[in-house]
């Protein structure tokens, strides 16, 4: 893989839609190996990482649904600027937890939130320019954009993590080994 | 009982006059992938994953629903096969809401197992995500509408086994539904015994029993072998 940075590391990114994180906790579960990626690749920016433009990287683990207007926004870009855009986790594979509210209606779901079951009402978010609108629909990432891997469970193990991450650095096809699926 | 010659994926085998190619092939050690046959009750061809090639028929045919001829010349795993394959079990994934992480019998199910041994890591289709019922007015077990395949398995063991014929389809087509008795609810039927069969033969998370958290519930179908050998061959032996 081409590195695109001065020192010949290979770069990465982690992105957080709709999802709980719980991708990225298995991702910080790699331990100590998180030391050998680290001397191998830049992370160049994750949920922590307080940029303004999404930075151009060789590899980026997407992890979440598409579930409200910002994403959608944000995938995009991030879409154009990856070279290897890997859905990451169940939630971005398929949709999961975060899409099943999509045998509702958009309304009813807020309603129930922030009305029926709610002791304080404030309101409901929606349309603020503060907190971006949920979509009719949440999809998974490759209905929206172009996906070239997909690392799917919930969450993917640190192992399948390892495996995955160190192939694509290393530029091998990575090894579907106990792989499960849903 | 008279001998049927043949070849399956370049081995020959025999098996008897009547017997189906998905038998013969599973008592050669080639396990043809399916989801709707289950030993010890009858064949439908519901689901049609055991689609296979035979030489000379331009149609590929359901394995548990065609017997054996004499000097068939059989192929169980070709690209195009697999390639429907996945098309289907993407298809079952996409009809109803299979939200694995929060099913029974995620890590021991059926529709997951497939996915995996073919290979599949997404759903190319459009997802439906119908707006479907959980049943659990039963005492002991519930019927999830979401996790159903509609593979008939339930309903043929309730029938053929069980004898109470409680379970059927309602509706066609995507449409179609799972229904006890006339479409009342579980808890309130009629003809249920309460026997469980029904829940141990489902092959996904769609008929559980109550108490199980996710992950938790484990299919136990060696009663059925038992109650078949014990029918056939008049033997209570495990
Ligand atoms: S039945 Fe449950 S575990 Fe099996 S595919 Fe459906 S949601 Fe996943
Ligand atoms: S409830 Fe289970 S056994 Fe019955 S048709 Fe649905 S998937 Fe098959």
């Amino acid at each position: 893989m081409g590195a695109v940075n001065g020192n010949g590391k290979a770069t990465l990114a982690t992105v957080w839609l709709g999802g709980c994180s719980g991708c990225h906790m298995s991702l910080l579960d790699l331990d100590e190996r998180l030391l050998d990626l680290a001397s191998k690749m830049e992370l160049k920016a994750s949920p922590l990482t307080d940029y303004k433009d999404f930075p151009e990287v060789d590899v980026v683990l997407v992890e979440g649904a598409v579930a409200n207007s910002e994403h959608l926004e944000h995938i995009r870009t991030v879409r154009e600027r990856s070279k290897i855009l890997v859905s990451f986790g169940d939630c971005a594979v398929t949709g999961n937890v975060t899409a099943m509210r999509n045998a509702f209606g958009v309304d009813d779901v807020l309603n129930t939130a922030y009305r029926d079951n709610s002791t304080v009402i404030i309101g409901i978010p929606v349309g603020n320019h503060i907190v971006p609108g949920l979509l009719e629909r949440v999809r998974p990432v490759h209905e929206v954009v172009k996906v070239d891997y997909f690392l799917p469970g919930c969450p993917p193990s640190a192992d399948a993590i390892f495996e995955f991450v160190a192939a694509l650095i290393e530029g091998r096809e990575p090894s579907l080994e106990g792989r499960k699926f849903g | 009982m008279s001998v049927r010659t043949l070849e399956i994926d370049g081995k020959a085998v025999t098996g008897v006059a009547g017997q189906s190619i998905f038998s013969v092939a599973w008592d050669n050690g080639i396990h043809i992938p399916r989801l709707c046959h289950v030993g010890g009750v009858s064949d439908v061809g519901a689901c049609r994953l055991c689609m296979v090639e035979v030489e000379g028929q331009r149609k590929l045919v359901a394995a548990c629903m065609t017997p054996v001829e004499e000097g068939m010349v059989i192929r169980t795993n070709t690209e195009q096969l697999l390639a429907h394959r996945r098309l289907i079990v993407e298809l079952l994934f996409a009809e109803r809401n299979h939200i694995c992480a929060v099913c029974v019998v995620n890590g021991a199910c059926e529709l997951q197992d497939l996915a995996a041994s073919l290979g599949i890591d997404h759903v190319r289709l459009r997802y439906r995500f119908p707006t479907l019922s959980v049943d659990t007015s039963h005492e002991r077990f519930g019927l999830d509408h979401n996790r159903c395949v509609l593979c008939s398995r339930c309903i043929r063991v309730c029938d053929e086994v069980e004898g109470a014929h409680t379970w059927d389809f309602s509706g066609r087509g995507v449409n179609s539904l799972l229904i006890s008795d006339l479409g009342e609810a579980w808890g309130e039927s009629e003809s249920c015994t309460s026997c469980g069969k029904c829940v141990q033969v489902c092959p996904t998370g769609a008929l559980f029993a109550k108490g199980k958290m996710v992950s938790e519930m484990r299919k136990d179908r060696r009663f059925l072998k038992y109650i078949v050998t014990a029918r056939e061959k008049h033997e209570w032996v495990r």
